[in-house]
């Protein structure tokens, strides 16, 4: 069957083989070893934003943060368009407050736990769509258009950072959108990063004046997160599992 | 799909303004907009928008790129219908700008169960509920007028 929609596809498509044509002529080699040779490609204009020279991450000072304090969990719901309906186990829930109590010496610390955005993410590995994909920055997302709803990520995801959308909603975000049937977690708030801005919950930590989480970009060693993510100790949860998380943590 | 684009393509590509007083009463009102026309014409608008959506959500989505030509959010800047009262309507509104014409064509698009369908601002809980669109209320209305009971009393 031929129609409109098909030749407006094949337009698109087009377009890419061009882009991809036009990088090719800034193709970068590198032998790696003797007989391996890497292979770079130069962007195309349409990938400017999402950098694969970049890698987003957050870095959470543990002892800045405050056990009363939920400015980030707030400012998500208010940035995302999500929030508490008063049903724990099917609410929605893309950063959380989690207190940890060590069992020798009783030492209590509270700490956001969001989408841990791994290099190599369990969710997108299980994904039977491909609706579960990492941007080449490093940003974890769900691709709603595609996700079917089986929650196989919701299951393989370590952190519990992803939840279900259950019910029909309206008012979401113009920059979140969020549906029935679908699951969401932290975008890392990607709408503010491709503008060049800072996480949500980033820009209303610092705004408390604590300043426990930090934004930036883990491949670009003069950025402040690089730069204290050498200096100073910090870990991954489940280090195990050695998924690489973009979220780091110091002083838990 | 194919069918029904030509369905619409036929209906708006050929009734010329002289032809307005011959149309059907089926015909769809279509909410007037705001802001400048669309310098391609409202026929490549009217056939190729599926396609330029579909495009640019990719390219958002994957790989970062805002600087689209098409966004759902943009439509709204000058297709935000409004009702009687001057509020704008929700996709739940058969008045709703996308509806007008997808109601006429008996396509159903699930955009709008994710994005909003009105311009950011607007309080949707307010204007509307989802899911209780305008055709199961006046079917409802006319139940109960009909009927004389409401069905929560028949069952």
């Amino acid at each position: 069957m031929s129609c409109g929609c098909d030749k407006g596809r094949e337009k698109g498509a087009e377009i890419n083989r061009r882009d991809f044509l036009r990088s090719g002529a800034a193709v970068a080699t590198a032998t790696l070893a003797p007989g391996v040779t890497l292979i770079a490609f130069g962007g195309s204009e349409a990938q400017a934003r999402a950098d694969a020279g970049k890698r987003w991450g957050l870095l959470i000072d543990v002892n800045r943060c405050d056990p009363d304090c939920d400015a980030c969990v707030r400012a998500c719901q208010t940035e995302n368009g999500w929030k508490d309906d008063g049903n724990p186990s099917t609410d929605a829930q893309w950063i959380r407050k989690v207190t940890l109590k060590h069992k020798a010496t009783g030492r209590e610390v509270s700490m956001p736990v969001m989408c841990q955005h791994c290099e190599e993410p369990p969710c997108v590995d299980v994904c039977p769509t491909g609706a579960s994909f990492k941007r080449a920055d490093g940003i974890v997302l769900v691709d709603k258009h595609i996700c079917i709803g089986c929650r196989y990520c919701m299951m393989a995801c370590p952190f519990k950072a992803r939840s279900f959308v259950h019910e029909p909603l309206v008012n979401q975000s113009e920059n979140a959108p969020r549906g029935m049937g679908t699951v969401e977690s932290c975008t890392l708030c990607v709408h503010r990063v491709d503008a060049g801005g800072t996480p949500a919950c980033v820009e209303a930590c610092a705004a408390t004046g604590k300043g426990a989480i930090i934004f930036g970009d883990l491949k670009d060693p003069d950025s402040e997160i690089s730069k204290r993510l050498a200096d100073y100790p910090s870990v991954a949860l489940r280090p195990d599992l050695e998924l690489n998380p973009g979220v780091r943590y110091s002083n838990i | 799909m194919g069918r029904i684009l030509l369905m619409l393509t036929l209906a708006f590509g050929w009734v010329g303004p002289g032809l307005t007083e011959e149309r059907s009463s089926l015909w769809p009102e279509i909410p007037k907009a705001t802001g400048d026309p669309h310098p391609e014409g409202n026929a490549y608008w009217r056939k190729y928008h599926p396609d330029m959506l579909r495009h640019d959500r990719d390219l958002t989505m994957h790989q970062g790129d805002r600087q689209v030509q098409a966004s759902l959010k943009a439509c709204f800047d000058c297709h935000a219908a409004k009702d009687q009262a001057g509020q704008v309507v929700t996709y739940a509104d058969e008045r709703h700008f996308c509806r007008t014409c997808h109601d006429y064509a008996a396509v159903k698009v699930d955009c709008f169960m994710c994005h909003r369908s009105t311009p950011e601002g607007v309080d949707e809980t307010a204007v509307e509920h989802a899911g209780l669109d305008g055709r199961a209320r006046r079917i409802a209305a006319w139940l109960e007028e009909t009927t004389g009971t409401d069905r929560e009393g028949s069952r």
